[in-house]
């Protein structure tokens, strides 16, 4: 069992599943010699050499589009979009090709790709290195998308991603990259995507969230904790198909639901868990479901106060689950 | 007869039964088509878009590729590499009429978006040029794994200005990637004529840009696309990298059976081309070169015919899917 | 420690380029960095002079802590300078993704907030702020049904949320006490029970009544328990207003005609059949053609649908001196005058000797009520529930009426009033019920109607 950072847990499942499977490549911005801006393909170039880390031009639309070629031939891509705000080039081939290929074409052609991409804020990105891109691809059927939260997290879950059958969007959280540290099992083992992930069991409050933000909804829980009221912090982890059972369970133990997202409010993934729990769990709700998000303005703002005023905090978390627990 | 041109599909390494078999499918290819506007006048199918001017150019082209090896990423005019990349007349039926036995989607694609697995006519959708980069990740894959592959891609000349053409182009070039594009240039992207879409006015000299050679050649010639095509397959067999080849075509029909190019093409120019019709140029060099006479010529016609209607009677009698099968190929089995 | 990257969070002091002691120069580099992104040089972050390393060199620390001291000269202390200043001259404020530094998050200028208000909306839990309002007397979906499976009279409970809302766990708490299990007040009782008959009135029905404070007897007050049937009138009453929201029109009727056959039948009618001839079946007659021309009267709220009714049953409110009974004459259609009277005559003595049976009350569709037999002039009768309409013939009163010729004549004058669920009817309809009540009592004369 080694501790690992969030950032060495994508390269360290990277690295063995390159070597599990001769199938599985690397291709993207900078992926090659430099191991990518953030570091997470460091020294898989040196191991797999330039064919399989493969340093892509700057072309977008090019790293999904050549990737789903690939995977049509039977091959394992890993696509990287340096940063989630540069997907869009790659908008059409994601949403008209890798995710329609399979129903337009009965089931005879397939895209098996993983296309990771790190995506948030509060990191004096601006408005084009701090955006939480996940809402534009949610409502897409034939995708999945996944958000891990934790080193253990991420190993289970791109290794899931990358021997899953269709096409996974795996965003990472930039803040989470070297912050957070954990445990990782050596061994080969896999989260299922489609599976939520109870944080933090509680009586009091549900408090239904994904990416950094449980961390700070954790942190938040604990302060909670010593005024007396008990959150339970659900971990979504996988957005695209979300677990209806466990946001209903999670929601039924307390009665009392918040969720919270980075992304912006309108259309986001917490309107869509609150219409479930609606239509789902109205008897068993004791409050209005509350949501906890990023305001609806274009983009996170570089100057700092007009950044942190953007970005959720444990602070802000607490308010909102102690509001929720008062009620 | 004469041993000059005798010399042409003889130089090229083609046989008499080869160049007949080539004829054979500009007119299944011809006829099948023509079927299909009766089909759709006829209330019977949706919609139609038509290769009618480049059977030379895509059967030609096809001819260079070796089935059941080679890959093909073709675009919605490409019913002639279809076909001699070993898809069947009913093939092409059932998806016209979006039965369920359609081997491209089941029903659920327009006709024209080919797919067809065993052919390895790979599935394609309507925002164009997607497929160049699909093609492109399809050499790259296959030459990971060490395969013998050349990978044939397509579109129009409108095409030609999009972002992924430019980008797989680039692509192919950076890793010598076994890959032809064509560029069927029939003059105009539904509407619009080249000269309003195409800076330069030429498609093949931006393969130079791109690292490889870039080729026009005339499209309506079954003998000049086949050579150009069969040099451009060897050059990519002997890891020579990709190539570009412009093909002049004409567009016979108007864009689609949702649009009357009545409206933006002279009556002038729409009658010209009937003169450069590529069927009408391989009928007459095959009757100068003695390869085929008029009862054999007739024999082919009663046999395209045939299979045309059988393909037409026997799609229309299949069944569609049930409703239902719209819910189905969400996700693989996890 | 300065960022020196996205998702940089710690960094190492590789080597310190000064010495305490040294004179630096804003932007000077004072220190390598090595982090696991960059490797950089950190500049002074003013001129000043180097007080003292707070990190050594090899010693890696997180973004945001001190790592120099340094005395900027302009008269403010020696030690203050560098930790805050430091990090902003190499591109941003100090990281504070997390801890107490996010709390002190500047506030926006108010003209900034002002001229942005969705965005700040969209962030804040405005539906909380509105939900304070409502206090105690607003639950939660869970709160109402655990309540209506736990028999629980929720004005019993102490509610420990915000302004006293009554939790889920508040109601959880009580029924883990083994509170909810002991027997109510009678008078909770019975609340309880209209609450349960009416599961979709429950929320609004149960907590209204129960505000009232429930009146005390004085000492020469009179005492008068409500018996069983007293209860079921006082429920059907509150049932019937509170869930028919009742409309009420009244039409006079010129009876004379009618007054005038009463006259010259009535004797020969009490000789061959042995009781009086009353005014009820003319009135019972005329309603239900009336009623067959505008079926709709004929009906019932059923929630999602109205049923308009094939049968048309009476029903007749028939007082008693304690009590209202109102036995129905079934088919009332298929009756004449004399078959009417006699079923009416009979319905109302089995409901003074108290004989009535099941049957006979029930099945009503429509109610006529002769208020006119006590003297009332006008009446706003209570639908009878679940019908949708009653109608009350009052007293007849010689009245002087300006006739169409404009002479003045003294006519026999009656009121027809009528309540009508307005969910079901409008006025429209009932307007023109009554005129077909109306005419066909006006036309009652000798020779116009017969009586068997």
């Amino acid at each position: 069992m080694a501790v690992l950072n969030f950032l060495e847990a994508v390269r360290e499942t990277l690295r063995a599943e390159m070597r599990r499977d001769k199938d599985v490549w690397v291709v993207g911005e900078d992926v090659g010699k430099k191991g990518g801006v953030f570091g997470a393909t460091l020294g898989l170039f040196d191991e797999f050499g330039d064919q399989r880390v493969q340093d892509s031009p700057l072309t977008e639309s090019a790293i999904v589009g050549v990737g789903i070629g690939a995977a049509l031939y039977g091959s394992k891509p890993v696509c990287e979009i340096q940063f989630a705000d540069f997907i869009f080039p790659a908008f059409n081939q994601i949403i008209s090709e890798a995710a329609k290929m399979r129903y337009r074409s009965d089931g005879d052609w397939t895209v098996p790709m993983v296309i990771r991409a790190p995506f948030g804020g509060g990191v004096h990105g601006g408005l084009y290195h701090s955006q939480s891109v996940e809402q534009y691809f949610t409502s897409t059927a034939g995708l999945k998308v996944v958000v891990p939260s934790t080193p253990y997290d991420v190993k289970g879950l791109l290794a899931a991603a990358i021997r899953d059958p269709d096409p996974v969007l795996f965003f990472e959280h930039k803040g989470l990259y070297r912050a957070i540290k954990g445990e990782v099992p050596e061994g080969d083992y896999i989260i299922p995507i489609g599976k939520a992930d109870v944080k933090r069991d509680g009586t009091d409050i549900t408090v239904i969230t994904y990416g950094k933000a449980v961390h700070f909804c954790l942190e938040a829980a604990e302060e909670l904790a010593k005024e007396g009221h008990s959150a339970l912090v659900l971990d979504l982890r996988t957005l695209l198909p979300l677990d209806r059972e466990a946001i209903m369970t999670a929601a039924r133990k307390t009665g009392k639901v918040l969720i919270v997202h980075e992304a912006g409010k309108t259309h986001g993934i917490g309107a869509e868990v609150a219409a479930l729990i609606a239509e789902e769990c109205l008897f068993d709700l004791d409050a209005p479901v509350q949501r906890l998000c990023g305001p609806d303005i274009p983009a996170m703002p570089y100057a700092g106060p007009m950044e942190k005023f953007y970005m959720l905090s444990p602070e802000k978390c607490l308010e909102a689950m102690r509001t929720l627990a008062q009620f | 007869m004469t041993a000059n041109t005798q010399a042409r599909h003889e130089a090229l390494g083609l046989t008499r039964d080869q160049l007949l078999e080539m004829y054979y499918y500009m007119l299944l290819t011809r006829r099948i088509d023509e079927r299909l506007w009766l089909l759709q006048r006829g209330g019977k199918i949706p919609f139609v878009i038509s290769p009618q001017g480049a059977e030379a150019a895509q059967v030609g082209g096809a001819y260079a590729f070796r089935r059941n090896q080679d890959w093909f990423l073709p675009y919605y005019r490409d019913l002639g590499i279809n076909l001699v990349a070993g898809v069947t007349p009913r093939e092409i039926m059932l998806s016209a009429f979006a039965r369920r036995s359609d081997p491209s989607s089941g029903g659920k694609q327009m006709p024209n978006h080919w797919g067809n697995r065993g052919a390895n006519v790979v599935s394609g959708s309507s925002p164009v040029t997607t497929q160049l980069l699909h093609a492109v990740g399809i050499a790259q894959a296959s030459r990971m794994r060490g395969d013998d592959v050349v990978v044939y891609t397509c579109c129009g000349e409108g095409s030609a200005n999009q972002g992924d053409w430019h980008e797989a182009l680039n692509w192919a070039g950076l890793h010598n990637l076994p890959v032809i594009f064509m560029v069927q240039n029939n003059q105009y992207a539904i509407s619009v004529p080249l000269e309003k879409q195409v800076a330069g006015g030429s498609i093949a000299a931006r393969g130079k840009g791109y690292g490889m050679p870039g080729v026009q050649v005339d499209g309506t010639d079954l003998l000049a696309v086949y050579e150009a095509f069969k040099e451009a397959h060897d050059r990519a067999m002997r890891g020579e990298g990709p190539s570009l080849i412009e093909a002049l075509c004409l567009r016979i029909t108007s864009h689609s059976s949702d649009d009357d190019q009545r409206r933006y093409r002279s009556a002038e120019e729409i009658e010209a081309m009937k003169a450069g019709d590529p069927l009408t140029k391989i009928k007459h060099y095959l009757a100068e070169h003695g390869l085929l006479d008029d009862a054999g010529s007739a024999e082919i016609d009663v046999r395209v015919k045939a299979e045309v209607d059988d393909a037409t009677e026997w799609a229309e009698s299949q069944p569609y899917a049930d409703p239902e099968f719209a819910l189905s190929q969400v996700y693989g089995e996890g | 420690m300065p960022q020196l990257g996205e998702s940089v969070t710690e960094g190492t002091i590789g080597k310190w380029l000064v010495n305490p002691g040294d004179q630096v120069k804003k932007y000077q580099p004072i220190a390598e960095v090595i982090t696991d992104k960059v490797n950089a040089e950190i500049p002074a972050p003013q001129d000043g002079t180097i007080v003292s390393f707070a990190v050594a060199e090899g010693v890696t620390v997180k973004v945001g802590t001190l790592i120099a001291m340094m005395e900027t000269g302009a008269g403010t202390g020696s030690a203050a300078a560098a930790q805050p200043t430091a990090p902003a001259a190499v591109g941003g404020p100090v990281r504070a993704s997390s801890g107490p530094a996010a709390a002190l998050a500047p506030a926006p200028s108010p003209g900034k907030a002002a001229a942005a208000p969705a965005p700040l909306a969209a962030a804040g839990s405005a539906t909380l702020d509105r939900a304070e309002a409502g206090g105690g007397a607003r639950y939660s979906p869970a709160v109402m049904r655990l309540a209506q499976e736990h028999g629980i009279y929720l004005n019993r409970l102490k509610g420990t949320g915000l302004g006293g809302r009554i939790t889920r766990k508040d109601v959880e708490a009580y029924i883990a006490s083994g509170a909810a299990a002991e027997p109510a007040p009678q008078a909770e009782t019975a609340l309880q029970a209209a609450a349960a008959q009416a599961p979709g009135s429950a929320q609004t029905a149960s907590p209204a009544p129960a505000a009232s404070p429930v009146p005390q007897p004085m000492a020469a007050d009179q005492v008068i328990p409500v018996d069983a049937v007293r209860r079921r009138i006082a429920e059907k009453m509150l049932q019937s207003k509170h869930e028919a929201p009742h409309a009420w029109t009244m039409m006079p009727v010129d009876v004379t005609g009618l007054v005038k056959l009463k006259e010259q039948l009535g004797e020969e009618f009490k000789r061959r059949e042995g009781i009086s001839l009353s005014y009820v079946p003319f009135f019972i007659k005329a309603v239900v053609e009336a009623l067959k021309e505008q079926p709709i009267i004929n009906s019932q709220w059923a929630g999602d649908k109205i049923i308009i009714k094939k049968e048309i049953n009476i029903s007749i409110a028939v007082a008693t001196e304690t009590a209202l009974a109102v036995p129905v004459i079934r088919n009332a259609d298929r009756l004449s005058i004399a078959g009417l009277n006699h079923a009416v005559a009979d319905l109302a003595g089995r409901a003074r000797a108290g004989k009535l049976t099941l049957d006979d009350i029930s099945g009503g569709t429509f109610t006529v009520n002769n208020t006119g037999y006590f003297g009332s002039a006008m009446s706003a009768p209570i639908i009878n529930h679940p019908q949708a309409a009653i109608l009350s013939f009052e007293a007849i009163t010689k009245t002087p009426v300006v006739m169409e010729n404009d002479a003045i004549a003294i006519r026999s004058m009656m009121n027809i009033c009528m309540s009508l669920d307005h969910r079901i009817l409008d006025g429209l309809v009932c307007g023109r019920f009554l005129q077909a009540v109306k005419s066909r009592l006006q036309g009652y004369a000798a020779g116009t109607v017969q009586l068997y």
